[in-house]
């Protein structure tokens, strides 16, 4: 494989997704594309030379040279407010990637697949749901998306949107909408026994979000009788900024 | 030369010359794995040398925890960019345990419960350079850490310091592991910021 290299990127546009988070659409000329659920080193320079630079996920299959990261503003972050707040159109960073082999959906399997979210955990589930549907794959899909409330839903128009094959369910944590019967609360077991898959069907399950919520969400789907090697993880620790 | 990006100004910090390239400070500490925890009992719970002639030396939980002990404090580095300084460990140094390993292979490749691997040559885990550790920060080691025990080889990128492990098996020749079968860097030398294939 060659080395990846840093790649200069230009900020297309930067579209709300929340009160706290974005998604920034990039332009990475001769981007070689990447699969659904890597992420890419993002590199920032200050005028004198200063630089830093963080992993994120990307949110969406590789379109051409364009490609989709949704970044959560983290209070006192040294990263996430630059590229949320004020970073515009046409200004730069560097990215290198894609990054990660086993945090991936590829089009094509047989299994279905059960998506578990936790907050901006989103993010690389999103890119699989997308690159389920950009393929036009029947593969079944199942997502179930812990969230504080409905304000804090990531792509909340795309996802109320039919997608033949895609159920999602919602798991609100601390404020319900009018309608929806479960009391506020973090997963259970329940939860996931009623919107996820029956063990026995052998989804490939995919978990992100931050931590906590990953280490509860694979302990119950375990609980459940998930095998443990169809159950893949990805944690964004609180560091990050 | 770095691409600028306009109006970035971060913040400094003065870590010396602690910090490999590309790395920042932490406070907390993260967690990072591909799967579920595994849940390992203690009177189940092993650690296993096995040695390119078929060899197996074993520990129990008593034998291991009756080893004459260490508590290194060191820094270590994530490939995910984060570095933690001044960690706090309590475990075995591996020269203890290869004290009667009769060995002339030159790669380990280090297993867990719940199947993860990582191989690196034999030689970084000797001469002080390795533990197998029980406790962090004055406590037992929680599993989410990589409890009951974990390898700690703080001078390579953190995902060679295994989780949950359970053995090592001496190889005359490299068997890469789960990373670096999935493209990251064979060695992962944070000092030469070997983070991916190709690094």
């Amino acid at each position: 494989m060659p080395r990846l290299t840093w790649q200069a990127a230009e900020l297309v546009t930067s579209t709300p997704e929340t009160g706290t988070a974005r998604t920034l659409r990039l332009r990475v000329p001769g981007w070689r594309g990447h699969l659904a659920g890597q992420h890419v080193d993002v590199r920032l320079t200050a005028e004198d030379g200063y630089s830093t630079r963080r992993s994120y996920s990307l949110a969406g299959p590789a379109d051409g040279e364009f490609l989709d990261l949704t970044v959560e503003s983290v209070p006192d972050g040294e990263v996430s407010p630059y590229l949320t707040e004020i970073m515009r159109p046409g200004d730069q960073v560097e990215i290198r990637g894609p990054v990660g082999g086993w945090f991936v959906w590829r089009p094509g399997g047989d299994r279905p697949v059960l998506l578990v979210a936790g907050g901006s955990g989103i993010v690389p589930l999103m890119a699989m749901v997308r690159a389920r549907r950009q393929a036009g794959s029947d593969t079944p899909f199942r997502l179930v998306y812990s969230v504080r409330g409905p304000d804090n839903v990531y792509y909340a128009d795309e996802l109320r949107r039919p997608d033949p094959g895609l159920d999602v369910s919602y798991l609100y944590t601390r404020s319900v909408p009018e309608g929806v019967s479960r009391p506020a609360g973090r997963v259970t077991q329940a939860d996931l026994a009623e919107a996820g898959r029956p063990a026995a069907l052998a989804p490939d399950c995919y978990v992100c979000g931050p931590t906590g919520f990953v280490e509860t969400a694979a302990d119950l789907l375990l609980a459940l009788g998930h095998a443990p090697e169809r159950i893949r993880t990805e944690r964004f620790g609180p560091s990050g900024g | 030369m770095n691409v600028i990006s306009r109006g970035f100004h971060g913040r400094r910090r003065d870590e010396g010359d602690r910090l490999p390239p590309g790395q920042y400070l932490v406070e907390d500490f993260p967690v990072l794995s591909a799967g579920p925890t595994p849940r390992v009992p203690l009177d189940r719970w092993e650690f296993a040398i096995d040695t390119e002639a078929g060899v197996t030396h074993r520990w129990s939980w008593p034998e291991f925890q009756a080893l004459p002990q260490e508590t290194p404090t060191v820094d270590i580095h994530c490939v995910t960019e984060w570095s933690k300084l001044d960690t706090s460990w309590e475990g075995v140094s591996l020269d203890v345990l290869f004290e009667d390993v009769d060995t002339d292979a030159s790669y380990a490749l280090v297993y867990s419960y719940g199947g993860y691997t990582t191989n690196l040559p034999l030689e970084d885990l000797l001469d002080g350079k390795a533990w197998i550790a029980h406790r962090f920060d004055g406590e037992e080691l929680e599993p989410r850490h990589g409890g009951p025990a974990r390898l700690i080889v703080p001078h390579l990128y953190f995902w060679k310091s295994a989780k949950w492990v359970r053995g090592i098996r001496l190889l005359d020749d490299d068997h890469p592991g789960f990373w670096e079968t999935a493209g990251y860097h064979n060695y992962g030398d944070p000092w030469r910021e070997q983070r991916y294939e190709g690094d």
